[in-house]
C-alpha cells in the first residue's frame, strides 16, 4: 500500500497506487486529448497531428491544430485538472462530498460576475473571465464571512453556500430576463459551460492558475489530511488549522475561479473526479493530485462525446458533465442509501 | 520553587456565554502523573482542552516552558504536548496504520515525511496500545475498545514528553481499563508527565502520583491521592456519603460508597451537614 523513497536527505512516503492511478489518469487525458486534436470538421491523421506538434507539419494542418484546437484542447485539460483539486480541497475542508464549488455558491458567484460584465458593462473576451474571476472571490469571502462564527463550521458553510448560490441564481436568472434577446441567448450559452472556440487568452488564464495553486494545494495537502479528522485533532498534530484553510480555501477558490473564466461554469466536474479518483486509488481521501488528473480525463473524454455525440453538431461540453453529473449523483444518493439501511 | 513546565494562569474558560471556570490557577508537577477528578461538568475536560489549547481562554493563559502556549508555533507545541481527545471525528476509509502514522506530522517536513524514526515511532505505538494486528483494518469499522486504543496509538507516535489523556478508559472492558493505566504508569516511569481525566476514583488513587479535584469549575483540592482523597472530600464534592478504606492491592485510598438506606435524603452536601 506504500512504499518509502529514502536518499540524500530526502525521505517521502508515496502510496504506489495512487501515483500510478493518477500517472495512467493523466495518459488516458492526453491519448483523448491527442484523439479530439484529430477530429472535427477537417479530419487530420494522427501522424499528421504528432508530425505538426513536433513543429514539422505543413501549413494547412499547422493551422488546424494551433490556432482551432489545441487551445480547445488545452484549456479542457487545465480547467478539468483546476476543477478536480479545487473539488478534492473542499469535499475535504467541508468533510462532505456535496462540498463542491458547484454547490458552496462559487460557481453561480463566478457565473453573476460574467454576467454582470457580459448583459450590464457591454464586455466581452477577457473581461468576462476577469469578472468571473472577481464574482467567484466575493462570493468565497461573503460566504466565508457568514459562515464565520469562532471558526468556521465546515457544515454551516456547506449551508451558507448553499443559501447565497440560490440568491445569486435569482440574480443571474434576473440579470438573463432583463437582457435583449440576442445577448440572453449569448449568455445562457456560456452559463452551460463550454470549451468551445476557446483561444490562446483562455489558455493562458487557466494554465497561470493552475501553474500557481496546484502546487500551493499539493503542498498543503498534508495538512488538509489533519484538518479532516477534525480541527481539535488538527490543533493537537500542530498544524495552524485557520491559516491552513484559509491558504487552501483561497487557492481552490483561485482553481475554480480560473476554470469558470476560462470556460464557463463546467458543472459536476468538481463534485465526481475526487470520489471516483479515490474510488481508483482506494485512498480515504482523494490525494489532489489523482482528483486534478481524474478532472482532466473527465472532461476530455466529455468534450469528445460533446463533439461526436450528435453528428455535425458541437454541443458544449457543459450538456454532458451536467448529464452524467445527474448520474453520478442520483448514484451517490442511491448508495447512501443503501449503505444507512 | 521553579515554576512547572505546564502551568494555568488565571484562567477563564467558557463555551460561548456559558461559563466554566473563572480565575483558575493550576500547575502540572513536572514528571507527575496527574489524575483529574470531580463531578460531571465541572470543567475537568475544560481544563484539559485549555491546556493542550485546543480551547482559547477568554482570560488568563497557559504556560509552556515560561511562554504563553498560545505565542508559540503550533508544530513546536505539538513535539512538546499530545493529548486524547474524548471524542475525535471518525475519519472514513482509513486503515488503522495510516491513522496512527498522522501523529508524526509535528515531526515531519516537506521533504523528509517519513524517517526510519516515523518508522519506528509508530511501530511502537502500535505495539504498546496492541493495535499492531489490527494495522490493515478500517478504523470505522473497529468497535468502540479498539478505536480508543487507536487514538492513543496516534497520541503516542507523536512522542511528546507531556501526554493529555480525556478519559482513556471511557469504551473500554475491565481488562483493557487496566491495561491502558499500566501503559499510563509505564510512560510516566519513563519520566513522562502524564495528565489524565478518570471517572473512576479507585483508578485514580490507584494510579495518580498526584490528584486534582475539582467542583463547578475551581480546584478544590491538588496534592498527593493518600492526602487528598478523604471521606469528606468525597462527600463535599461529588454528593456521596462514603467511607475511604486502603485498598487492600495497592494501600492507596479506595472509596466504598456507602449502602443505599445510608444515603437517603443526603443527596446534596447542604443536607449531608446539616
Amino acid at each position: 500500500m506504500r512504499t518509502v523513497i529514502r536518499g540524500a536527505g530526502l525521505s517521502v512516503r508515496v502510496y504506489p497506487r495512487a501515483l500510478l492511478v493518477s500517472v495512467l489518469l493523466l495518459l488516458a487525458a492526453l491519448a483523448v486529448a491527442l484523439v479530439n486534436l484529430t477530429t472535427g470538421d477537417f479530419p487530420v491523421p494522427v501522424a499528421d497531428v504528432l508530425r505538426s506538434l513536433a513543429g514539422r507539419g505543413d501549413a494547412g494542418t499547422d493551422f488546424i491544430v494551433y490556432e482551432l484546437r489545441l487551445p480547445r484542447v488545452l484549456v479542457t485539460l487545465l480547467v478539468g485538472a483546476a476543477l478536480g483539486a479545487s473539488g478534492a480541497v473542499f469535499q475535504s475542508l467541508t468533510r462532505n462530498p456535496l462540498g463542491s464549488p458547484d454547490f458552496i455558491g462559487l460557481t453561480t458567484g463566478a457565473a453573476a460576475g460574467a454576467l454582470i460584465v457580459m448583459l450590464i458593462a457591454g464586455g466581452g473576451g477577457v473581461q468576462v473571465g476577469a469578472g468571473a474571476i472577481v464574482g467567484c472571490v466575493v462570493t468565497a469571502v461573503a460566504v466565508y464571512l457568514l459562515a464565520f462564527r469562532r471558526g468556521v463550521q465546515p457544515f454551516r458553510l456547506v449551508l451558507m453556500g448553499i443559501g447565497v448560490s440560490a440568491l445569486l441564481e435569482a440574480l443571474n436568472s434576473y440579470l438573463i430576463y432583463r437582457a435583449r434577446l440576442n445577448e440572453a441567448i449569448a449568455a445562457q450559452v456560456w452559463l452551460i459551460g463550454s470549451v468551445n472556440g476557446r483561444g490562446w487568452t483562455e489558455v493562458v488564464i487557466v494554465a497561470v492558475t493552475v501553474v500557481l495553486l496546484l502546487p500551493t494545494v499539493i503542498y498543503f495537502g498534508r495538512n488538509l489530511k489533519l484538518l479532516a479528522l477534525g480541527d481539535e485533532m488538527a490543533v493537537l498534530q500542530g498544524v495552524p488549522v485557520e491559516r491552513s484553510r484559509a491558504i487552501l480555501a483561497l487557492a481552490a477558490v483561485g482553481l475554480s475561479a480560473g476554470a469558470t473564466a476560462a470556460a464557463g461554469p463546467i458543472a459536476f466536474v468538481a463534485l465526481a473526479a475526487p470520489p471516483l479518483a479515490a474510488r481508483l486509488s482506494r485512498s480515504p481521501d482523494a490525494g489532489i493530485l489523482p482528483a486534478a488528473m481524474m478532472g482532466a480525463a473527465l472532461l476530455s473524454a466529455g468534450d469528445w462525446a460533446a463533439q461526436n455525440a450528435l453528428p455535425g453538431n458541437d454541443i458544449p461540453v457543459g450538456v454532458i458533465t451536467a448529464a452524467l453529473g445527474g448520474v453520478y449523483l442520483t448514484w451517490l444518493l442511491f448508495r447512501e442509501r443503501g449503505a444507512r439501511r | 520553587m521553579t515554576d512547572p513546565r505546564l502551568r494555568a494562569q488565571d484562567l477563564t474558560l467558557a463555551y460561548d456565554k456559558r461559563v466554566v471556570a473563572e480565575k483558575l490557577d493550576v500547575g502540572i508537577a513536572d514528571g507527575s502523573f496527574t489524575v483529574i477528578v470531580g463531578p460531571n461538568a465541572c470543567g475537568k475536560s475544560t481544563l484539559l482542552k485549555a491546556l493542550a489549547r485546543v480551547l482559547k481562554p477568554q482570560a488568563g493563559a497557559v504556560w509552556l516552558d515560561g511562554q504563553a502556549i498560545a505565542s508559540y508555533p503550533s508544530k513546536q507545541v505539538a513535539k512538546q504536548l499530545g493529548m486524547l481527545p474524548q471524542s475525535p471525528i471518525v475519519p472514513g476509509g482509513i486503515v488503522v496504520e495510516e491513522l496512527v502514522a498522522r501523529g508524526r506530522f509535528a515531526h515531519q517536513r516537506l521533504l523528509r515525511q517519513w524517517s526510519p524514526e516515523d518508522e519506528d515511532a509508530v511501530t511502537e505505538a502500535m505495539r504498546l496500545t496492541e493495535v499492531s494486528d489490527l494495522a490493515d483494518r478500517f478504523v470505522d469499522e473497529l468497535s468502540g475498545g479498539q478505536r480508543q486504543r487507536v487514538w492513543l496509538a496516534m497520541a503516542l507516535a507523536q512522542q511528546t514528553p507531556i501526554l493529555l489523556l480525556d478519559e482513556p478508559t471511557t469504551f473500554l472492558d475491565l481488562s483493557h481499563q487496566f491495561e491502558v493505566l499500566d501503559l499510563c504508569a509505564e510512560l510516566h516511569e519513563q519520566g513522562r508527565t502524564i495528565v489524565a481525566v478518570l471517572h473512576d476514583l479507585n483508578h485514580a488513587c490507584r494510579y495518580a502520583t498526584e490528584l486534582i479535584v475539582m467542583k463547578a469549575g475551581e480546584v478544590v483540592a491538588q496534592g498527593p491521592p493518600a492526602e487528598v482523597m478523604t471521606a469528606q472530600r468525597v462527600e463535599d464534592v461529588f454528593a456521596m456519603p462514603c467511607r475511604v478504606i486502603d485498598d487492600p492491592e495497592t494501600g492507596t485510598p479506595m472509596v466504598v460508597p456507602a449502602d443505599r438506606h445510608r444515603r437517603r435524603g443526603v443527596r446534596t452536601p447542604e443536607a449531608a451537614r446539616a
